[in-house]
């Protein structure tokens, strides 16, 4: 009864999803002792995150049909607020609350124009303007460096707590320190739960499921009396504020914030992948596709180092494996993605045996 | 009005066509603007010609996507893809042909440039005819999965490249006798940039030509504005956008070439660099304007140069800034095209 | 009776959540004008498309000449020899009229391939489209605009013309000069299914007539018939002529 108010009414509903949900939960929870070394737990700080990140341009994307390529502007809006106002104000968590605001803010009235410009004109006609307005955004932050740091980026300083220079006890568990970088990663760990349960909670609240009736048939829920200008100007800003959220997790956790790392075209490109592949309005799917992008994007490459050492006498198929290739593999998954199963990994697992709810 | 007993209308002074000349009148305008600005006349004929040639390279690749959107609704952003491939395989057959490309001889150069743009626009022009048929065929009217799965191939095809092609960037000097500037007395213009844009005003040209005096070109035209009533005349219009597509990928690969040429260097990003330019340019012009995208890519071009010069610090804003400027002016683009 | 030119059987056309057509019965006699009428929503225009394969057939038969045409492509429709005339005329506004008209010509590739016979024939019927040859049929008026999509439709011979309500938004002029246009039409045995409201203009010209009402062909008859009877007017259209004059 509780696990279903938690998850608002939409459990998984297939045995193997439901699985692969927990165990991913408990690696994200466990990694700092389970995978020792700073590599996993960063790999398993991006996953957090960048599910906050899917879950939210799957709000904007799957569950109310509106592509934006300004998605990962939200995000770079969130990190570089964190990481101006700590750079400036010192690393206090005063600092943090005020740049967080301010990214909101931002993020709000930039989110309210876009959302009412897509209203008024096509698809392909918004996705091209976003796209431009994502690049000129992109542009500035790396032209305006005495603001953000230019192309550099800024390195900033966190509140001592979530550092480890502040540590908890002399006691290690498995080897790993109870320190600040760990109180850090739960914090982050933290977050990304509660906000993914939210987003989980609006995409099931009717507002949602208005979402979802205006997604299938906008003349008929016009039809019906749903101002959809209004829903749908609302899920662009919803949208926008979580992606700003997640921004504000990446640039706490790596203390570091630069136009490649929350702006760049790839990330938008990574975005699409992941929401894609794990399945698209489902929400669930961006904790899967979150979860295998990220993985494949760090440890793939070095199973697929073996598999191209393997072909090494053939130099074309070497090629074609060789690691740095990752992407071609993804980008092939994605397109039959994309044609066959849109609902992607989650809506196949779905369709198989569906558990007893 | 008419006169109500008469069987045949009464007869009416023929009206005056007028020809819209306004957006025409831009491209002098921001030239004749920019030159007090760049201070000294030999810099602002230099700028002006790059900003030309620069202008015609982005018409030539530009132009595909805009016909392709105004027959079919169907937006392909993996064109940079058609780019990219050219100026690579081109790179490929320039390569094999050093000799000829560092012979002082013009003839000898364009033995080589020649050729190789040709095999460019026919690979690229088959691969077109792959994408069409595999990619963009099965998403017909669903602008979002169109998005996603151009997009999807343009980063299996840039990857392909980079297995085939190597990850990292790749030269393309100009040939010998094309390389270096002429001077108009103190005013520096790189050889390449006249050769480029004398070769885009002949694409336009022609793409003019066949728009208007080849009954194919009628069809684009009529298809644009009215693709059921072309269909209901007896006309596959699915083959004609086909051919289309088609040719506008044969043409971005020729872009492609010339691009590469321009900067001289390759890099698997190239294409995918300019599809923000791409549609700045087809949105200023007019979604399935021809001319309108001519006009678009000429002022892109020029305003690119001259911020570049003036104020590098804006200069993508800039375009982005144009566009804005024409869309208050005209909302639908220099020369919108009129559906139904 | 001969085997008609176009014979519908039960169609049903529905077009998303829609279900327009409810079983159409139609047939459409050769070397005559036959005339659908029926109040606005009837599915008349509805009936149209379909036959032309702009809409696909959900169920029912469509036979042309003996050979079923439901579903087909549009363009393979209009091959074997139908011409549309859409109620907004589909005329090609950035094109002049002898473009519009070479484009209709399945069989020209320049201007010079039209048969000159038949265009100065078509000029006769409507001279302000010799006046305005070279001319974008943007710049038409509203009346030379429809008689420019019913020459288009006669460029070449047809066996069959679909059209959709000529005589709409017309000056009554130039009605009068549409009626003498398809009188003409009509002399050369050229079968047409014409859509109207305008019950005047087609009791003119029709010799067949069919009532849609809801999807369905709710009475077919002579034209004849119809217009001496007040009474079966007003049952199906609402009006009877004697109050129309």
């Amino acid at each position: 009864m509780i696990l279903r108010r938690l998850f608002s009414g939409d459990l998984p509903r297939s045995r193997v999803l439901t699985a692969v949900l927990v165990a991913t939960f408990f690696g994200l929870l466990l990694t700092p002792f389970l995978f020792p070394g700073a590599k996993a737990t960063n790999v398993a700080a991006k996953i957090c995150i960048f599910i906050v990140l899917v879950a939210s341009f799957d709000l904007v994307l799957g569950y109310t049909g509106i592509f934006s390529f300004a998605h990962t502007m939200f995000f770079g809006i969130g990190a570089y607020g964190v990481a101006i106002a700590l750079s400036t104000l010192g690393p206090t968590w005063k600092a943090l609350a005020i740049g967080t605001g301010a990214a909101l803010v931002v993020a709000l009235a930039l989110s309210l124009l876009i959302g009412l410009f897509s209203l008024r004109v096509k698809a392909m006609f918004f996705a091209m303007i976003t796209l431009a307005v994502a690049s000129a955004f992109q542009t500035l932050a790396s032209q305006l460096s005495a603001f953000t740091g230019g192309d550099d980026g800024l390195n900033f300083k966190v509140p001592d707590v979530l550092t480890s220079n502040v540590s908890f006890s002399e006691h290690t568990i498995r080897g790993v320190a109870l320190d600040g970088k760990l109180l850090c990663f739960y914090l982050v760990f933290a977050a990304a739960v509660l906000l993914f349960l939210i987003m989980l909670r609006i995409v099931n609240s009717p507002f949602g499921r208005v979402l979802q009736a205006i997604r299938e048939n906008e003349f008929r829920a016009e039809a019906i009396g749903y101002r959809t200008v209004v829903y749908r100007t609302c899920s662009s800003v919803l949208s926008a504020l979580f992606a700003t959220l997640a921004g504000v997790l990446l640039a706490v956790w790596l203390r570091y914030n630069g136009p490649e790392t929350s702006l760049s075209f790839e990330i938008m490109i990574n975005l699409l992948l992941m929401v894609v592949i794990g399945g698209m309005g489902t929400m669930y799917g961006s904790v899967v596709g979150a979860t295998l992008f990220i993985v494949a994007e760090n440890y793939l490459q070095d199973l697929m180092k073996l598999a191209s050492n393997g072909l090494s006498s053939v130099s074309f198929l070497r090629d074609l494996f060789h690691p740095d290739r990752w992407l071609l593999w993804l980008g092939i998954l994605f397109i039959v993605g994309v044609y066959r199963f849109p609902a992607g990994i989650v809506g196949k697992l779905r369709m198989k045996r569906p558990a007893k709810v | 009005m008419i006169s109500s007993t008469a069987t045949v209308p009464a007869p009416e002074a023929l009206p005056k066509v007028k020809t819209d000349l306004l957006p025409l009148l831009l491209l002098p305008a921001i030239a004749l603007a920019a030159l007090p600005l760049t201070g000294s006349f030999s810099t602002w004929v230099t700028l002006t010609f790059a900003g030309l040639a620069m202008g015609m390279i982005i018409f030539i690749i530009a132009s595909g996507l805009t016909l392709v959107f105004g027959l079919m609704d169907v937006l392909n952003f993996g064109h940079g893809l058609f780019i990219t491939l050219g100026a690579y395989i081109a790179t490929s057959v320039i390569g094999r042909m050093s000799g000829y490309v560092e012979s002082p001889s013009l003839v000898r150069n364009l033995m080589a440039v020649v050729p190789a743009m040709l095999i460019a626009m026919l690979v690229v022009g088959a691969v077109g005819f792959v994408f069409e048929r595999v990619i963009i065929r099965p998403v017909y009217g669903q602008p979002l999965k169109q998005i996603m799965i151009t997009m999807g191939g343009m980063i299996v095809g840039v990857e392909l490249i980079k297995v085939i092609w190597g990850a990292q960037s790749i030269p393309l000097p100009l040939p010998a006798a094309i390389s270096g500037s002429l001077l108009f007395g103190d005013a520096a213009v790189e050889k390449y940039r006249i050769i480029a844009t004398v070769v885009g005003l002949l694409v336009f040209a022609v793409m003019l030509w066949v728009l208007s005096r080849t009954k194919v070109g009628l069809l684009i035209r009529a298809g644009v504005q009215d693709r059921e009533m072309v269909e209901s005349l007896g006309y596959r219009i699915g083959l004609l956008f086909f051919g289309v597509f088609i040719a506008g990928a044969a043409l971005a690969g020729l872009g492609g070439v010339m691009w590469g040429m321009y900067q001289q260097t390759i890099t698997p990003e190239m294409g995918g660099a300019i599809n923000v330019l791409l549609f700045i340019v087809i949105i200023i012009g007019g979604l399935g304007s021809v001319g309108g995208c001519f006009i678009g890519a000429l002022l892109v071009g020029l305003v690119a140069n001259y911020t570049g010069f003036l104020a590098p610090k804006v200069a993508l804003f800039s375009n982005i800034l144009l566009m804005v400027l024409v869309l208050l002016w005209r909302p639908q683009g220099l020369y919108p095209v009129v559906k139904r | 009776m001969s085997e008609p030119l176009l014979n519908l059987k039960g169609v049903h056309t529905r077009i998303g959540a829609y279900h327009i057509l409810h079983g159409v019965d139609l047939q459409v006699a050769k070397g005559e004008m036959t005339v659908l009428l029926g109040r606005n929503g009837a599915g008349k225009t509805t009936t149209l498309r379909t036959i032309m394969g702009l809409w696909p057939t959900a169920e029912g038969g469509i036979s042309f000449q003996g050979e079923s045409i439901a579903s087909r492509p549009t363009p393979e429709v209009s091959r074997r020899g139908i011409a549309y005339v859409p109620e907004n005329m589909g005329i090609f506004s950035d094109l002049t009229v002898c473009e519009n008209m070479l484009l209709a010509a399945t069989g020209a590739k320049r201007a010079e391939d039209l048969d000159a016979a038949r265009l100065e024939w078509i000029f006769g019927l409507f001279p302000a489209l010799r006046k305005f040859w070279q001319y974008p049929a943007g710049l038409l008026s509203g009346g030379q605009k429809q008689m420019l999509a019913v020459a288009r439709a006669i460029v070449e011979p047809r066996k069959l013309l679909l059209v959709d309500e000529p005589s709409k938004g017309l000056a009554p002029a130039i009605i009068q000069n549409m009626i003498t246009a398809f009188r003409e039409l009509k002399q050369t045995e050229t079968t047409i299914l014409l859509v109207e409201q305008n019950f005047n203009f087609a009791r003119q010209l029709g010799d067949q007539v069919a009532v849609m009402d809801g999807g369905r062909v709710v009475h077919a008859g002579s034209m004849a018939a119809l217009a001496e009877d007040d009474a079966l007017q007003q049952h199906l259209l609402g009006l009877s002529l004697a109050s129309h004059q």
